[in-house]
């Protein structure tokens, strides 16, 4: 069945294979495709038109830190959220397990991009239409578009990462959890001592993978007016009225995103203790 | 090899030949009412949109309204997606450099749109500090940049100026800069009434404002410009022109 | 606010915005099927390049689906659907066949396929890796040339283990098909945006059409589920 868990070959490329690619590169067929992509990046460098690029650099740099921002907040916040929609799903109390259940089944059977305007417009002209949500301290956010953008995010997150979280949960080794009774650990410690870190720790080869989805998915704040690395890329494009540059530039910067953050999750795995 | 794609292509339904074609006609996907937007039926109408017909009708033309987003319209001319751009464009010396432009057709102020009593003027010292919305690829934007920039607090970029209008409703935004034509029915509306008011139209700067709003062509196609161009003139001359501005403006929109 | 939306907005004729939404939906449906299909076509010829090509096209093939897993759908989105006809169209003129005018829709298929290639292929490869060796070896024993041994044992042997990422990626192509609101396409996103926009009734329509995309996912969901058990006929059940 369709299922997050099923799509391990989705995963990007592993630190270890981005090594043993470049230990590859000495051979004589790589080493002339690596002379002609050098040839058609110096090519692109000399005929195409960069000459935007130094007056945008700043502004380049501040949409990157948003984008950043937004990824960070989102995976620690939809994380922390796909916790208890994991555990619930596997012993909640029926309700809550369709509940849950149902949550991730909408979320992730709808586009974000859908989702996304409909926070922003729906939502977001809702808070605007009383007055006395005006008045209060949180006016001044729920007036900004990132909010939405990074509960979008966050939500999407949850939804995949719940799911998961389920399998992850539902996978640690039953006997390890009697072990931990026949120890005595009340309920509680079972669960924060052995459950919990076990099931972390199962889902953490997938997490990796859903990351860098994630950072994928980071570009479509930009629809609703959050000036991201994509919106300044957009804004350079009107301004330049370039088809390919700008475009060309982003895909770089996402390639170099992706394969930074691939190689450091798999470094942070790496020194994950291996629990048992 | 090419061939059989290309009959391939064609017998499929998925392409037609470029020769006999329909004139592709670029809008913005983005609804931009009362000059073209799409109706609970899928069709577009507006004023632009009967004038490109009467334009197309001129030069024998078959024209189909084709949108595409604002933010790449001129990149999907250059590549031939569309053939020309009856969208509401003002020319530009920036523009002018990528594509080229017909003779304007029509002339539009651009104006600044605050909250009723607010505290923001119209001029870049009485806009200190105010989060701005412009739209996205905009002459307006490039304006707000220009001469906002650096004394706004924020130049919020939204997709289409209905969304900034009803954030400025919404109190999301406490100036909206935009066509004054575009957004004059929103300052008519009740909720426009009710909640904004019209400050007029901004200090002028043909460079980046334009020289009002043409017909954006292929450089190399100077043959059609030619056409279009004749077709323009004659709609003026004859008094079709205030026969097509009639049911939807009741001033004179081709300016001086 | 709720009791006062009038459900009368999605009527199927103007001024009601049903009609609109269902071709927008229809639209969606035909974008996501036909990126799927350039996408197996891909994926199949991209397994094949990996596993049984020469080293540049396995390098090549590797290089694509890099790519294409590392940069936003949006982004990659964006510049196939410029570059893919802008190429298509230089390509046709080399070789003196004339420009040739893409639609809409088969530039659509095209962007789409492009990025779904990308993860089919990543999908076609492990299953076929899944497949018994010795099955293969004894098709190749019998004298069998090596398409015939692709058509007749490898792909039908490797199906049953690439359903389950294919369902899944028929979701994802589902769910892409709204990107291409972004560029500017009629499909079911942008329509109900527009919608929303013309009467004011966000939540209405973003609902309205969020089931729509439900009712499609879910849909599949039961027709692939039964598909598998079908495809899985015969096999030992997993676990």
């Amino acid at each position: 069945m369709p299922d997050m868990d099923t799509i391990t070959p989705l995963r990007p490329a592993t630190g270890a294979q981005l090594l043993a690619g470049l230990r590859g590169l000495l051979m004589p067929h790589r080493l002339i495709m690596l002379a002609l992509a050098l040839t058609g990046l110096a090519a692109m460098v000399t005929q195409m038109d960069w000459s935007w690029l130094p007056a945008y650099l700043p502004r380049l740099w501040g949409g990157l830190l948003t984008t950043l921002w937004m990824l960070a907040g989102s995976v620690i916040l939809g994380f922390a959220l796909a916790l208890p929609l994991g555990v619930v799903q596997v012993i909640g109390p029926r309700p809550l397990r369709w509940l849950a259940s149902g949550f991730c089944t909408v979320v992730r059977g709808t586009p974000l991009l859908l989702q996304l305007w409909l926070l922003y417009y729906g939502l977001g002209s809702l808070f605007a239409a009383y007055p006395v949500i005006r008045e209060t301290w949180a006016w001044p956010y729920l007036r900004e578009a990132w909010p939405y953008g990074l509960l979008a995010l966050t939500i999407s997150f949850a939804a995949y990462e719940g799911e998961v979280m389920r399998g992850a949960f539902a996978g640690v080794p039953n006997g390890e959890l009697e072990a931990a009774r026949a120890f005595g650990m009340s309920p509680r410690k079972v669960f924060f001592r052995v459950w919990l870190p076990r099931a972390v720790h199962r889902a953490l080869p997938v997490l990796t993978g859903e990351i860098i989805l994630q950072l994928k998915s980071t570009p479509l704040i930009a629809t609703i007016a959050v000036a991201d690395l994509y919106a300044i890329v957009t804004r350079v494009r009107q301004a330049t009225l370039l088809t390919y540059e700008p475009l060309l530039l982003l895909a770089g910067i996402y390639l170099c995103l992706s394969a930074i953050l691939t190689i450091a999750l798999r470094w942070l795995e790496g020194r994950m203790p291996s629990g048992g | 090899m090419t061939r059989i794609l290309a009959a391939l292509a064609v017998a499929t339904g998925l392409a037609t030949p470029a020769m006999a074609e329909v004139m592709k006609v670029g809008v913005s996907a983005e609804p931009y009412p009362p000059f073209y937007t799409p109706d609970a039926s899928g069709e577009w109408t507006g004023w632009e949109v009967d004038f490109m017909h009467e334009m197309c009708a001129r030069i024998g033309e078959e024209c189909e309204v084709t949108p595409i987003a604002w933010e790449g319209i001129i990149p999907a001319l250059n590549t031939g997606k569309i053939d020309m751009i009856v969208g509401s464009m003002s020319i530009t010396p920036a523009r002018a450099e990528q594509i080229s432009f017909s003779d304007k057709y029509y002339d539009t102020p651009t104006g600044l749109i605050v909250a009723k009593g607010s505290k923001y003027g119209n001029s870049p010292e009485a806009l200190e500090g105010a989060i701005i919305g412009a739209q996205s690829g905009s002459i307006q934007q490039v304006y707000a940049e220009k001469y906002y920039g650096d004394v706004a607090g924020q130049i919020r970029v939204y997709q289409t100026l209905d969304e900034e209008l009803q954030d400025l409703a919404a109190g999301r935004l406490d100036a909206v800069i935009g066509d004054a034509l575009a957004m004059d029915p929103f300052i008519n509306s009740d909720q426009g009434q009710a909640c904004c008011e019209y400050l007029g139209a901004v200090q002028n700067d043909p460079d980046v404002l334009g020289y009002g709003v043409g017909v954006g062509l292929r450089k190399d196609d100077t043959e059609l410009l030619g056409r279009m161009n004749a077709a323009i003139a004659e709609i003026r001359t004859d008094g079709t022109y205030a026969k097509l501005a009639e049911p939807w403006f009741n001033i004179d929109i081709y300016g001086e | 606010m709720f009791q006062s939306i009038d459900f009368g907005l999605l009527a199927l004729n103007s001024p009601g915005w049903g009609g609109a939404l269902l071709a927008g939906f229809w639209r969606s449906i035909q974008l996501a099927a036909g990126g799927y299909a350039l996408g197996i076509v891909i994926g199949i010829l991209g397994a094949v390049a990996k596993l049984y090509g020469g080293r540049v096209s396995r390098d090549l093939a590797e290089i694509y689906t890099m790519t294409i897993r590392a940069v936003p759908e949006l982004v990659l989105m964006l510049i196939f659907y410029y570059a893919g006809t802008d190429l298509l169209n230089r390509l046709m003129g080399l070789f003196g066949a004339g420009g040739i005018d893409v639609n809409g829709l088969a530039a659509g298929i095209l962007v789409i396929g492009l990025v779904q290639g990308g993860y089919t292929t990543e999908v076609i490869r492990a299953a076929i890796l899944a497949v018994p060796r010795g099955q293969i070896e004894a098709a190749h024993s019998f004298g069998m040339s090596p398409m015939r041994v692709m058509r007749r044992i490898t792909l039908p042997a490797m199906l049953p283990h690439a359903i389950p990422g294919m369902a899944n990626l028929w979701m994802i192509a589902t769910k892409d098909t709204a990107l291409l609101a972004v560029i500017g396409f009629s499909e079911l996103t942008l329509v109900t945006k527009q919608a929303a926009a013309a009467t004011r009734e966000y939540f209405l329509f973003f609902i309205a059409a969020g089931l729509l995309y439900l009712i499609l996912t879910l849909g599949s969901n039961v027709v692939l589920r039964l598909f598998e058990r079908h495809a899985r006929r015969g096999m030992v059940a997993p676990r």
